[in-house]
């Protein structure tokens, strides 16, 4: 029956079901594969690459590749962590991440999978860009410096909200997060704080403008618990995994 | 015999003196430490001159030309360079202003501020100049070693120490892998 439908990730058998991809199937079977543009309850996105897995000679993203019977995956290998570290490394020096400051420090993804990675500094320059922050809306502030450019909220407005509101626009160093209105500010959509979209930022760019820094260091996600060990989780999520 | 101790400078560029409290706070595990270690040129001895040291512990990014030719002599004495704190690492807050124009930044303090009496922006030759944009400190010189926090925590600067005294590159766990 369904005894053809497996492949061997990291040396142990992985099940799927068809049109699964190696990033679904990975999960189902309580497998880690470190990620940021992946969410279970969307659409792949496949733009940040730290899903980067070894499949018989090739490079491929797991989130997008199809699961395939007999396939061997290697994910877990000094190679991968290391090119994981230098694309984590990557989205720290395309923003301005001063972590000491960001209200998301400690229960953010792109910060765990660093401390995960065993990263201590960038590697490379640097790129300080200059990106607008937006507080037009009543209750969400935009700090786009710490933006990653994963489009959670785009497919999270799209695909749940039903609004498409937050897109990406530009392309290579210049893609940045934009609103679809008129005058391009967030204020000016209908854009709610409790649309999905709004609680989907794996990093700390999209935030409620009251009852931040409340939480004690400590306390918090990443704080003891390493992200292979707790998954992907945002601060109102605890106890589920994505 | 005794084995020869270790000589450490330290210096705080554009910082807050935050990562030198941290590494005092190691509490008791400073008695055993002050047997392996002498401090040389640092805020916490007040030795104002620096003579060729095992380790360097750098605190702070680049703000200003002074940082630059502090940073410059720490690189030429010290054979191991250890970039500490988020503002080392990456300007950290300081660096915050590198949104804005340096003009800016000086009449919004000096002219603009909140209280400000007899504004002016301060022109004393004696002053450092500003550099345009706060840097990190391997933007002008190689680092051999980070560590990371705001501040790192006590742990982490003596786990940096006893690696060098055992000869073995630094293993910082995770509680000691940490950004703010
Ligand atoms: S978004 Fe994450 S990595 Fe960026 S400043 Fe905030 S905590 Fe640090
Ligand atoms: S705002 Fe957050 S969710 Fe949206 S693209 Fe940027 S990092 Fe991703
Ligand atoms: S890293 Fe933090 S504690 Fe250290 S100098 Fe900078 S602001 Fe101060």
């Amino acid at each position: 029956m369904s005894n053809d439908l497996q492949f061997s990730l990291d040396g142990v058998s992985v099940c799927f079901e068809k049109g699964e991809t190696i990033m679904q199937a990975a999960q189902r079977a309580g497998i880690y594969l470190p990620h940021l543009c992946f969410h279970p309850d969307f659409s792949a996105h496949g733009s940040c690459r730290v899903c980067i897995v070894h499949l018989q000679g090739k490079t491929v993203a797991a989130c997008t590749q199809p699961a395939e019977s007999n396939q061997v995956v290697q994910s877990n290998t000094p190679e991968l962590q290391k090119a994981r570290l230098r694309l984590i490394q990557l989205l720290f020096a395309e923003g301005n991440h001063y972590c000491p400051t960001c209200e998301t420090s400690g229960n953010c993804q792109l910060q765990a999978l660093a401390y995960d990675l065993g990263m201590t500094h960038y590697h490379y320059d640097p790129f300080m860009p200059e990106r607008q922050t937006d507080g037009s809306h009543p209750d969400l502030f935009i700090d786009r410096d710490r933006c990653i450019q994963c489009d959670l909220c785009g497919r999270a407005s799209a695909e749940y909200d039903g609004k498409a509101i937050y897109t990406l626009s530009g392309r290579g160093q210049n893609t940045q997060l934009v609103f679809r209105s008129p005058s391009g500010l967030l204020g000016d959509t209908n854009a709610g704080a409790d649309d999905r979209a709004a609680h989907i930022c794996p990093v700390g760019c999209i935030l409620p403008k009251t009852g931040n820094y409340q939480e004690p260091i400590g306390t918090r996600l990443y704080d003891h618990h390493p992200i292979h060990d707790i998954g992907n989780l945002r601060k109102e999520e605890r106890g589920g995994s994505s | 015999m005794k084995q020869a101790k270790l000589k450490v400078a330290t210096c705080s560029l554009a910082g807050c003196f935050g990562c030198h409290m941290s590494f005092l706070d190691m509490d008791e595990a400073i008695i055993p430490l002050i047997e392996k270690i002498e401090f040389d040129r640092s805020p916490l001895t007040d030795i104002k001159s620096l003579s060729d040291c095992d380790i360097g512990l750098i605190e702070g990014g680049l703000c200003n030309e002074e940082n630059q030719e502090i940073l410059h002599q720490f690189r030429r004495h010290c054979t191991i360079l250890v970039a500490v704190g988020a503002c080392a690492i990456n300007g950290g807050v300081p660096a915050m202003r590198n949104h804005f124009s340096l003009q800016e930044c000086l009449e919004e303090s000096y002219i603009r501020g909140l209280g400000v009496v007899d504004p002016q922006i301060p022109n004393d030759p004696e002053l450092p100049r500003l550099l345009d944009k706060v840097l990190p400190i391997q933007s002008a010189v190689m680092v051999d070693y980070f560590l990371p926090g705001c501040p790192p925590p006590a742990a982490a600067f003596l786990e940096i120490i006893n690696a060098v005294l055992e000869g073995r590159p630094p293993q910082l766990d995770y509680p000691n892998r940490r950004f703010d």
